[in-house]
């Protein structure tokens, strides 16, 4: 396994993907992996994870080759981490976010830009965590910005977006009358949105519709741009504003209500009694409120 | 419960037809593992970069093309010079009878044709993944019949 981690560590790709299946199958930890790396890189003053959401076919795959080969001609490298969900039934998953993507497979700017495909995998843990556990790495690994693709659709995925410094939500055009209520929560989460398929009719409405909708609200508004990813429209405008894109600062209570969420499932799901508590409140030695009690007290023992 | 098994399903070369890439990528999905689908038209180098950046514990190659005798070997070729030697490949679509000895020669594992029943390939992948020598440059002379 050290071994493992000492090759990524000198840039082979095979390495850092098996070091990144290990932190899933939870054969190793990040602890142990920033152990043997050595003193961390000081943070710089840029955003270093970007979490891009929105609804299924809004084109946030199109877009991000977009914005992943502006990034990789310019030097920079990237790595994306694409969440799509598990099936709760079986536990298997169909992970397509190859198909729409070149850059990845692009002669020169491919040594820029990883990929890797996540299932959530409900049933042997939180996706937010190991999905933070992984950008650690590949940022301790040297890579410059980890992007984090997830369907904003069900708590987990909301929960992965709040683990990433930004967030930027993807919108397409004549998204329903400009009342948006299921999708409340997420575009208040937002750093930034960008509304897609402005080639189509409806987008620029639409754009207006979000702008006046943050403008009723309090705090500086999130900018609110269009593209097309299929025809390259307003994508390098898009990547350079992203670069530097600051915290909204609106929305930072939800945010951390997200990673405190998310932070205490980690304590729950990682306590060496997990087991034993499951036993004893099966059986009824334990209460819930007894359980929550005892893993806090864990971590000051 | 055992970590799933991340399988990706390629389509190598000049081939549109994904009905049966599709199927199969459905029936090892509800099976419970975790599929990586690449789309058409992919060459042998995208494949391999492929399964190593998903880190693929398996590779199923479809050609409805009849480019299987060009392309499959020269993807196992390449598995072998990445180093990838360990992962599990097999292969689907039009592949006539007398073409497979070839194939399996280069240590393609299955070739499942059309009416394979799903649950055949599942066996399959069952199977192989127990042993510990069944990857794409490993000893066995294995292969499923």
């Amino acid at each position: 396994m050290d071994d493992l981690i000492k090759a990524a560590l000198e840039g082979d790709r095979r390495s850092l993907a098996k070091t990144l299946s290990a932190l899933e199958n939870r054969t190793t930890n990040l602890e142990h992996i920033l152990g043997l790396m050595g003193e961390p890189k000081p943070k710089p003053d840029h955003w270093q994870s970007l979490a891009i959401t929105g609804a299924p076919g809004v084109g946030k795959s199109c877009l991000l080759d977009g914005l992943l080969t502006v990034w990789a001609e310019s030097g920079l490298r990237v790595a994306l981490l694409a969440v799509d969900p598990s099936s709760p039934r079986t536990g298997g998953a169909l992970l397509g976010d190859r198909v729409r993507m070149t850059v990845v497979d692009h002669p020169t700017l491919k040594e820029n830009v990883y990929l890797r495909s996540i299932a959530t995998r409900k049933a042997s843990g939180s996706v937010p965590l190991i999905v933070a556990d992984m950008t650690e790495f590949l940022l301790a690994l040297g890579w410059d910005r980890i992007l984090i693709e997830t369907v904003g659709a069900g708590q987990a995925e909301v929960r992965c977006a709040a683990i990433a410094d930004r967030i930027l939500v993807v919108e397409g055009p004549a998204r329903g009358d400009g009342v948006q209520a299921e999708k409340a929560g997420l575009l208040e989460l937002a750093d930034a949105v960008i509304v897609n398929k402005c080639d189509l009719p409806g987008a620029e409405r639409h754009a207006d519709e979000l702008r006046e909708s943050y403008g009723l609200g309090l705090g500086t508004p999130p900018p609110v741009m269009l593209t097309s990813a299929l025809h390259g429209t307003g994508i390098k405008p898009a990547a350079d504003m992203l670069l530097g894109l600051e915290a909204s600062g609106r929305s930072e209570r939800a945010r951390w209500r997200e990673r405190l969420l998310a932070h205490h499932e980690r304590l729950i799901l990682e306590s060496p009694k997990l087991d034993e508590m499951l036993k004893r409140l099966a059986a009824g030695s334990m209460t819930l409120d007894d359980v929550i009690e005892s893993i806090g007290a864990e971590k000051n023992e | 419960m055992d970590e799933p098994l991340r399988v990706v399903v390629a389509k190598p070369g000049l081939d549109g037809h994904d009905r049966g890439a599709k199927v199969v990528a459905r029936a090892l999905r509800d099976a419970g593992h975790e599929v990586i689908y690449t789309g058409l038209r992919r060459s042998a180098q995208q494949i391999v970069e492929t399964v190593r950046d998903e880190d693929a514990r398996f590779l199923g190659l479809s050609s409805l093309s009849g480019a299987h005798s060009h392309l499959f070997p020269k993807v196992c070729e390449l598995l072998r010079v990445e180093g990838l030697t360990d992962v599990i490949v097999f292969g689907g679509g039009i592949i006539p009878e007398d073409d497979r000895e070839a194939l399996y020669q280069c240590k393609i594992r299955a070739i499942f044709g059309p009416g394979t029943p799903t649950s055949e390939i599942l066996e399959f992948i069952q199977t192989s993944n127990a042993m510990d020598d069944a990857g794409v440059g490993q000893s066995s002379d294995w292969h499923w019949a």
